[in-house]
């Protein structure tokens, strides 16, 4: 059995299913994302994990051991709360002594484990500041430092990083993946910022309306999304609607309208499609090619970013434009645009 | 404008000169509650210090307002924290039935308590008179609780839980001193409230009369009413001084925790 498993649990507040049976399986030493819009369930899932709640049905296997009715404080987990949680009452260094006082160290054996784990998360000499006195990303380390002092089996981080600012929050990533490999911890990461888990984990599930639609690690995620939330959600990404004519041993033939009649490779078709299913032809924006000939459309609006440049492309017969991400903007007005098969993506239609 | 400032020091007038007759009469030379003065004295200070039956009275009131500080703030707690951390479905309306007592008029309350206990067979007793202060005060218990524990999360108290401390610890280490401010200043208002009480203590005390119903006995009595004067004013200060205690603490505690969130 996997190291943290979780057996279709589920979840209401009296309402419709908050989590809805759910399985997963995260391996030891994993950086694991449970990543979706808010109310998809994930926090209400950290914390069936952390003991919070209980779940309707269903069971928690961490490390072997059924955790499905264990009270929190008995759990071999910590975590990283989102408002960080850090005691008012107490310094920087009785935050983190705080969950150390069963283990009844002598004096100087505590200030030696405290101390070495400030200089982990780069706190040194701050140990006597009292909490109203720390920043932000201070308090996030404060609040890091703590749980890891107990060397749990599992650390559980609920949205660590969203009440940072945009550069603190890029250096806390780094720093965070930099603690985990040195650690060697189990993190689970719950986001709803996709680029923070798909910079930061080995592998992401993705939730939406309680279920998980798809467990993979990012590129795949990016590259092969299962469905249409999954790729809307990942990044940016153009539909439209098809027709499947023919799947062959290594091809699929549809009719996508506008598009036409297009050939694919059968491995980016999702699971479970058959000849005659109605589906959602996916590409995203860099993947989509000006040509010399091709489908014509109109720019429509054009931002430059930098190194890329993101175009709106209008399409006759289309109300949705179609976004391209390019190094070069063509000039003028009329385009024409290319779809590379390779690129192309097939996903259950969803009705 | 003008008027206004006017309006506003005519007021404050009215609301404390009143007080202010208590001290000023308290160390008058004279058996008669009239001006003008007639000179200054400490004598009914000094007996004061010789009235025995008035030091008695006095401890039955430290007792019942000791007793009532301390039962209406432990309920309070549990009931303020029952408010604040659980999901409860009927909340407001626990909430209302425990206030209700303070809309109801004191007469009232003290008059069906006593038919009550008499009922019952119990008798008239300074227990009584804490039974009938802990309806007055629980209220004001439970609004000073609620507020502090509003001041800070959940989150603090399931991270104690998540850094293994099972609840009766985290409630040592985490609850308790955070709520402290909140304990004291409910403790402070709880024994005033208490200390001050005079229907339910009259109706309820029997033979054993509290300090209100005391000086209440003594107002028979023309010329000990100097003396009923001084002790007024005794008490007028330390009801200040503990009123202003508590607000200090109070605001205190809430000024360390605002950075908890």
């Amino acid at each position: 059995m996997s190291f943290l498993a979780i057996r279709a649990v589920s979840k209401s507040f009296g309402g419709p299913p908050v989590v809805d049976t759910v399985s997963l399986d995260v391996d030891r030493g994993e950086f694991f994302a449970l990543l979706g819009p808010s109310g998809c369930g994930k926090t209400t899932l950290l914390r069936m994990i952390a003991g919070f709640e209980a779940p309707d049905s269903g069971a928690i296997v961490i490390d072997g051991e059924t955790m499905t009715r264990v009270p929190p404080h008995l759990r071999p987990t910590n975590m990283v709360f989102q408002s960080y949680a850090i005691f008012p009452h107490l310094n920087v260094f009785d935050n983190i002594a705080y969950g150390l006082r069963k283990l009844k160290l002598p004096k100087a054996e505590l200030r030696s484990k405290v101390e070495a784990m400030l200089a982990t998360v780069r706190l040194e000499g701050l140990e006597s500041r009292a909490a109203n006195q720390l920043s932000g990303g201070q308090r996030q380390r404060v609040a890091l430092a703590r749980a890891l002092v107990r060397e749990p089996k599992l650390l559980l981080l609920d949205e660590p990083l969203g009440a940072l600012d945009k550069r603190l929050r890029e250096a806390m990533q780094v720093e965070l993946r930099a603690i985990q490999r040195k650690v060697g911890v189990t993190f689970l990461l719950v986001t709803h910022d996709q680029e923070e888990a798909l910079s930061l984990s080995d592998r992401v599930a993705v939730m939406g309306h309680g279920k998980v639609l798809q467990v993979a690690p990012p590129r795949t995620l990016y590259e092969r999304p299962n469905c249409r939330e999954v790729a809307d959600f990942i990044g940016e990404i153009n539909f439209f609607h098809a027709t499947v004519r023919e799947i062959a041993d290594d091809r699929v033939t549809v009719n996508a309208g506008i598009m036409g009649i297009v050939t694919f490779p059968r491995a980016n078709l999702a699971d479970g499609i058959k000849k005659g299913d109605h589906i959602l032809l996916a590409i995203r924006p860099e993947h989509v090619a000006f040509a010399d000939t091709g489908m014509a459309g109109e720019l429509s609006a054009a931002t430059f970013l930098g190194e890329r440049n993101h175009l709106q492309v209008r399409i006759a017969g289309r109300s949705e434009p179609i976004a391209v991400s390019a190094a070069n903007a063509p000039a003028g007005q009329t385009v024409h645009l290319s779809f590379p098969p390779q690129f192309l993506i097939g996903l259950p239609s969803g009705d | 404008m003008k008027s206004l400032r006017l309006y506003a020091f005519a007021y404050l007038a009215f609301l404390y000169a009143p007080v202010l007759v208590l001290p000023i009469f308290s160390f008058n030379n004279s058996e008669f509650i009239a001006f003008p003065l007639s000179g200054f004295t400490i004598r009914w200070y000094e007996g004061l210090v010789a009235d025995t039956a008035m030091q008695h009275a006095l401890g039955n009131s430290l007792k019942v307002g000791l007793a009532t500080a301390l039962l209406s703030t432990m309920l309070g707690l549990a009931a303020a924290r029952a408010v604040t951390r659980y999901r409860m479905k009927a909340a407001s309306v626990a909430l209302g039935f425990i206030s209700l007592p303070l809309f109801i008029p004191d007469i009232v309350l003290a008059l069906s308590l006593m038919l009550l206990l008499g009922a019952g067979g119990l008798p008239l007793s300074l227990a009584a008179v804490v039974l009938g202060h802990l309806l007055i005060c629980v209220p004001f218990a439970l609004t000073v609780l609620i507020a502090r524990f509003e001041g800070f999360g959940r989150d603090l108290e399931e991270a104690s839980a998540d850094l293994g401390e099972d609840p009766w610890m985290t409630f040592w280490r985490v609850t308790f001193p955070l709520m402290l401010p909140g304990i004291v200043a409910s403790l402070l208002l709880t024994f005033i409230t208490s200390f001050d009480e005079f229907l339910l203590a009259f109706f309820l005390s029997g033979t054993e009369a509290t300090l209100p119903v005391y000086i209440w006995g003594q107002l028979r009595f023309p010329e000990r009413l100097p003396m009923v004067l001084a002790l007024g004013s005794v008490i007028l200060t330390v009801s200040v001084a503990l009123v202003v205690l508590a607000e200090h603490v109070r605001n205190l505690g809430a000024q360390k925790t605002m950075v908890g969130a």
